[in-house]
């Protein structure tokens, strides 16, 4: 079937609009991405029609509400493949799910001495928290390097790996550089050491079809906001026998089966995870969300991004003065740049008075930019409802600034 | 001159331009103009670090008890907003620079450039050259 971009860019509604008198351009989809109109309509109708505090409500407001939010449970148990329901554990985001995994399973298994394996090209969201784990338990973090293209170096992440290594935490697509890491082979070496790996996959989702049992991932973590859903919404997925093991991270209602003052017996999975009342209108709204990816077809949108991505390094690369951070033999569609002579943010600011929107900056990955000797980027990433026009707009606002900037 | 007659000044050069382009090409064109900070001065002390690009300024006192305040940035168009604002604080006793509103920003249309979610280093720039005018006001103060 062909991919039908007219009819995809029709469901998103904010994609209609003038930006400075021009048509807006949107390419910040790393960032966040828009939503469609039946995402839009799920989070409506909630609040609309059925809204109520979920778990435990005897009335019928609230037997739908539970009904709706276990039911986007079981949307995303069968979007990633996860073996069980409650393998699925909703949290605010890709951040609060690889806190949760920090806190709880760093509390239960991570001691002194002991280490953890990031890599180098992390967003600042999968360093941050294991370096204050290895402050708090006196362990040390281990960084796998990658090369001038944007690729992890697997043989020096196999010589990091030893019996000190507690857990290997990976980015499934790096945000700056768009490689798509070969998490699966990371996997399978870490298990034969016997560690368990976390997957950072906020900008892998939406964009290439993810299959926790086929990965062997341990956990895997993501965010609705970047995967066409709503913000403060994300998922943590996690091996039962890992989940099973380890000790609640936060607490109070609804994680509990009993609660007397000697003794607190905590709730089953997934809810022993989901203290609070959930973000249940955020996770009805990420299954329509992911509904709406599944309508399209995880491969028709690889195969678009691909294009996409394949025209717009072209594109780029007849910009002599350009230069691309992030050439990866394996990519998803995000194009890191600079151009010669010109910072970052003044492209970013002319290129959204031309109604293209633009991220610059570190992206949260300092260390990338570190390792080029670089302050910034600007990055162009694209998602299912871009074009090669508009991809030829930002080419015209380049060319444009390079001859103010001269 | 006064603080409020150059501010209009500045407005009223702006006002002839009726494309956004011709702005931020003015911008670019005064980035050059701007009273660059000596390459010492480019110190990690006198370095306003904002997530976008990065804003130095160092500021000294004259004789005649006048401000002088030189920057550099490493974005163009950062650096032609810093010479407006160098442009209308520079060489100017402290007291009047703390007492200055400075509205021209908002007026020529260059105000979301100094929102606090920007992170260009303009609005802390902004603070520190204020800042360095209440210092040296009380420097003044204390030798009188």
């Amino acid at each position: 079937m062909a991919y039908d971009i007219q009819k995809i860019r029709a469901d998103f509604p904010i994609l209609h609009q003038n930006v400075y008198g021009k048509p807006l351009v949107y390419f910040d989809n790393g960032a966040t991405s828009q939503k469609p109109q039946s995402v839009i309509d799920a989070i409506s109708k909630v609040y609309k029609e059925i809204n109520s505090n979920i778990h435990r409500g005897v009335h019928y407001l609230s037997t739908r509400t539970t009904d709706k939010y276990e039911n986007a449970r079981k949307i995303v148990k069968e979007f990633i493949n996860a073996g069980h329901f409650h393998e699925v554990i909703f949290t605010s985001g890709t951040t609060a799910s690889i806190n949760s995994v920090m806190y709880s399973f760093g509390e239960k298994f991570v001691n002194k001495g002991d280490e953890i394996i990031i890599s180098a090209m992390e967003h600042h969201s999968n360093i941050v928290p294991w370096q204050i784990l290895c402050e708090r338990k006196g362990a040390k973090l281990q960084i796998i390097p990658f090369n001038e293209n944007g690729e992890l170096l697997l043989n020096e992440y196999e010589k990091l790996l030893s019996e000190k290594t507690k857990l290997v935490a990976i980015n499934h697509v790096s945000n700056t550089l768009g490689t798509i890491n070969p998490v699966k082979e990371i996997i399978k070496i870490a298990h034969r050491n016997d560690v368990p790996v976390l997957v950072d996959g906020a900008q892998a989702v939406h964009h290439t079809k993810v299959d926790v049992q086929d990965l062997d991932a341990d956990f895997y973590a993501f965010s609705g906001h970047k995967a066409y859903g709503p913000t403060g919404i994300g998922v943590l997925y996690g091996k039962e026998k890992w989940l099973e093991a380890m000790p609640p991270f936060l607490s109070g209602g609804d994680m509990i089966k009993t609660v007397t003052f000697e003794k607190t017996v905590y709730n089953d999975l997934p809810f022993k995870f989901e203290a609070g009342t959930a973000n249940f209108v955020g996770a009805i709204g990420l299954a329509e969300a992911l509904k709406y990816i599944t309508s399209v077809g995880t491969e028709n949108i690889s195969l678009h991004e691909a294009g996409l991505l394949e025209y717009g390094t072209k594109k780029l690369e007849e910009i002599a003065d350009l230069k691309i951070y992030g050439n990866a033999r394996n990519k998803a569609s995000a194009i890191s740049f600079l151009l010669k002579n010109i910072h970052h943010s003044d492209v970013g600011i002319i290129l959204d008075k031309l109604g293209v929107a633009v991220r610059t900056g570190n992206h949260c990955t300092q260390p990338i930019m570190d390792k080029f000797d670089i302050s910034g980027t600007v990055r162009a990433s694209f998602a299912m409802y871009n074009t090669k026009e508009e991809i030829d707009v930002l080419f015209d606002g380049l060319k444009k600034i390079i001859e103010m900037f001269s | 001159m006064d603080i409020n007659i150059l501010q209009n000044e500045i407005i009223e050069e702006f006002e002839t331009f009726d494309e956004w382009m011709d702005k931020y090409n003015y911008l670019i064109e005064l980035s050059n103009s701007l009273p660059v900070i000596s390459e010492e001065g480019k110190s990690q002390a006198n370095l306003i670090e904002g997530c976008q690009s990065r804003v130095w300024l160092d500021a000294s006192l004259t004789k005649e008890r006048l401000v002088v305040y030189t920057a550099d940035s490493d974005a163009i168009i950062t650096k032609g907003i810093i010479s407006l604002l160098i442009r209308v604080l520079s060489n100017r006793e402290p007291k009047e620079i703390m007492d200055a509103d400075l509205y021209f920003i908002d007026k020529i249309g260059l105000k979301e450039h100094l929102s606090p979610t920007r992170a260009n280093g303009l609005l802390a720039m902004l603070k520190q050259m204020k800042l360095y005018a209440v210092a040296f006001n009380a420097k003044l103060n204390s030798n009188l």
